[in-house]
């Protein structure tokens, strides 16, 4: 038990260093870009009627004072009412997160599920043509801009094959394009690691063995050595999913997706600080999660990680 | 305090996926991937060349407006005789020669923000694997707390902030990166630190920053240029996704990531527009990164362990 503790506490600690630098950066940036209340009010409105408003949304008190208020009630997941919408900022990013967890969600299943048996094939057929162009893919994607990726779908499957629509959120067919897109960049960094683990893997001599004992092939591949392979494709799987959360304020902008990075973009626009605060704590408290349970899992598949 | 919990060292850094491949290159291999990444040079030097060269090589004004040749298709002979072999977009400016134009301000932006971010994070990775203890525990903490979030929003926050500029742009993709050039060399001096050399220069007298400049920094070079390439082609895209986003270098000044952006709205009649600045940055940026990769094989294939 203690040693589990030992193995938690310190991740917890930075995890939760990570969580306050993030929210005390988010604090200062939005702090710094100017006060919101000019966009809120009419152009002609009275002296009394601006100090009013900043009054009632706490923006008149020292800057010190509005840290403590927010540090505070962000714990209690209360990040004061959208200056935009007029209602509480935490309720607009629920309402968008529903589209963002289905779109990441998806984009990450499809290039877990594509990527680990593309990987995973091209290792076993190296040098294969199989093998080259799956590569040669990866590499495409993994540095291929993917706003550019979103456009070309956009221009080739929706507007020229009319596969697909061009945007917005609805049925299968909405989802698909940002979803590819989306994942494109995991799906490639999955697919290479996964080749280069499993090949690693492959030069083992208890594959050599397990060979010579007649073992069949296939078992070869999928008992012996996917789970030995296992940790640095979790590993990438986990950072990827991590990624995505940054991917999907681009993808969801190409794709008009309602989801929060694109609330997170139109309310910088808008200055809705408690908004923009809102969505930005909770993409980093969910990114550091994925990040503590990728350790977690470490612990599980790699004892030598325990120490 | 100066070993670090394996969750950091074991991770590989989400930059460099391509981990456990082999790490042993020579002979015929090593001859074509150094032919490899002498290519990929050739081509950055070819676009800088592009970049210096854009006024005589462009074949219009690239800001130059005509509203009567708006949405040409990419043509030999244009409405008014001459060639515009991709196009012009909904104001009638010429396409090519806004590609010409626009390797400007990636490549500005992008080798500003490498040596910038570069400086800043060999500062950074040297002092805190050199001085270790409370500097690298401070350091490493903000490293990681910088990964542990999506930095784009941040980027688009400042940026919101500042207000559109070069020396902003450049400062925030400059920002974004030094995380990775940091987590690199410090594992390097830390390597280096514990080597008799370092002691023996100790006891001759020599002072830390004598140790640093003269044997340690040649010690790390290749990585550093290494992560640097990688990182050119990640700062490249990172413009034009802000370029993009409209919080890059404002119109009309022309650039790929804005070009994108405007012939967004145009893809299904004039889709000229947005896709051949986009095919160039794609290009560049699998380039840049490849021959990032051929670097590194020849100079330093242990940074694949890494």
């Amino acid at each position: 038990m203690r040693g589990v503790f030992r193995f938690l506490a310190p991740r917890l600690l930075r995890a939760l260093i990570a969580v306050w630098l993030v929210s005390t950066v988010v604090f200062v940036v939005m702090r710094l870009s100017g006060d919101p209340v000019p966009l809120l009010l009419p152009p002609d409105a009275p002296r009394s009627e601006i100090f009013r408003v900043r009054r009632e949304l706490g923006l008149d008190r020292p800057l010190p004072a509005q840290y403590g208020v927010f540090l505070a009630n962000a714990l209690r997941g209360d990040f004061g009412r959208s200056i935009h919408f007029r209602e509480p900022a935490f309720a607009v990013v629920r309402g968008y997160l529903g589209a963002t967890v289905e779109l990441g969600l998806t984009a990450f299943l499809l290039a877990a599920i594509v990527a680990v048996p593309v990987g995973l094939l091209s290792a076993v057929k190296r040098n294969s043509p199989i093998d080259h162009v799956a590569m040669g893919m990866a590499l495409v994607g993994q540095s291929a801009p993917t706003f550019f990726l979103g456009i070309l779908g956009i221009l080739l499957l929706a507007l020229k094959a009319d596969l697909f629509p061009t945007g917005g959120r609805g049925d299968w067919t909405h989802l698909a394009l940002p979803a590819l897109t989306l994942g494109a960049f995991a799906m490639a960094s999955i697919a290479r690691v996964t080749r280069s683990a499993v090949l690693e893997v492959l030069r083992a001599d208890y594959i050599r063995t397990a060979r010579a004992k007649g073992v069949a092939e296939w078992l070869v591949v999928v008992k012996h050595t996917l789970k030995n392979a296992a940790l640095p494709i979790v590993t990438i799987t986990g950072l990827q999913f991590g990624t995505l959360l940054g991917g999907a304020v681009v993808t969801e902008t190409v794709f008009a997706w309602p989801g929060i990075g694109r609330l997170a973009i139109q309310s910088i626009y808008n200055r809705d600080y408690p908004v923009v605060q809102c969505a930005v704590f909770l993409s980093a408290i969910v990114f550091i999660m994925i990040n503590f349970a990728i350790d977690l899992l470490y612990g599980v598949l790699d004892p030598r990680a325990r120490r | 305090m100066t070993e670090r919990a394996p969750s950091t060292s074991l991770r590989p850094p989400t930059e460099f996926p391509d981990l456990a491949a082999p790490a042993t290159i020579s002979g015929a291999r090593a001859r074509r991937t150094a032919r490899l990444a002498t290519a990929g040079f050739a081509f950055v030097l070819v676009l800088g060349a592009v970049a210096v060269a854009a006024p005589w090589l462009a074949p219009h004004d690239p800001t130059r407006q005509a509203l009567r040749g708006r949405l040409t298709a990419p043509t030999l002979e244009a409405a008014d005789g001459r060639a515009r072999l991709l196009g012009t977009d909904h104001l009638g400016r010429d396409v090519l020669s806004r590609v010409i134009y626009g390797a400007r301000v990636s490549l500005v932006v992008g080798v500003a923000a490498v040596v910038v971010g570069g400086a800043l994070g060999a500062a950074l990775g040297i002092a805190a694997g050199f001085r270790g203890g409370f500097t690298d525990s401070v350091i490493m903490t903000l490293a990681d707390a910088q990964l542990a979030f999506p930095f784009i929003l941040l980027a688009i926050g400042i940026i919101a902030v500042l207000g559109p500029s070069f020396p902003t742009l450049i400062v925030v993709i400059a920002l974004s990166g030094w995380v990775n050039y940091a987590r690199i060399l410090r594992s390097q001096v830390l390597v280096l630190r514990s080597r008799e050399f370092v002691d023996a220069i100790h006891a001759l007298g020599g002072s830390a920053l004598r140790v640093i400049a003269r044997h340690i920094l040649p010690n790390v070079l290749s990585s550093l240029v290494v992560v640097a390439t990688l990182e050119l082609a990640r700062a490249i895209v990172l413009e034009a996704t802000l370029s993009f986003l409209g919080l890059g270098i404002q119109p009309p000044t022309p650039s790929w990531g804005g070009m994108i952006h405007e012939g967004r709205e145009y893809l299904d009649s004039a889709w000229w527009i947005s896709t051949f600045p986009g095919l160039v940055l794609m290009l560049t940026s699998i380039v840049v990164s490849r021959t990032g990769d051929w670097l590194r094989d020849l100079l330093d294939p242990t940074l694949r362990g890494e």
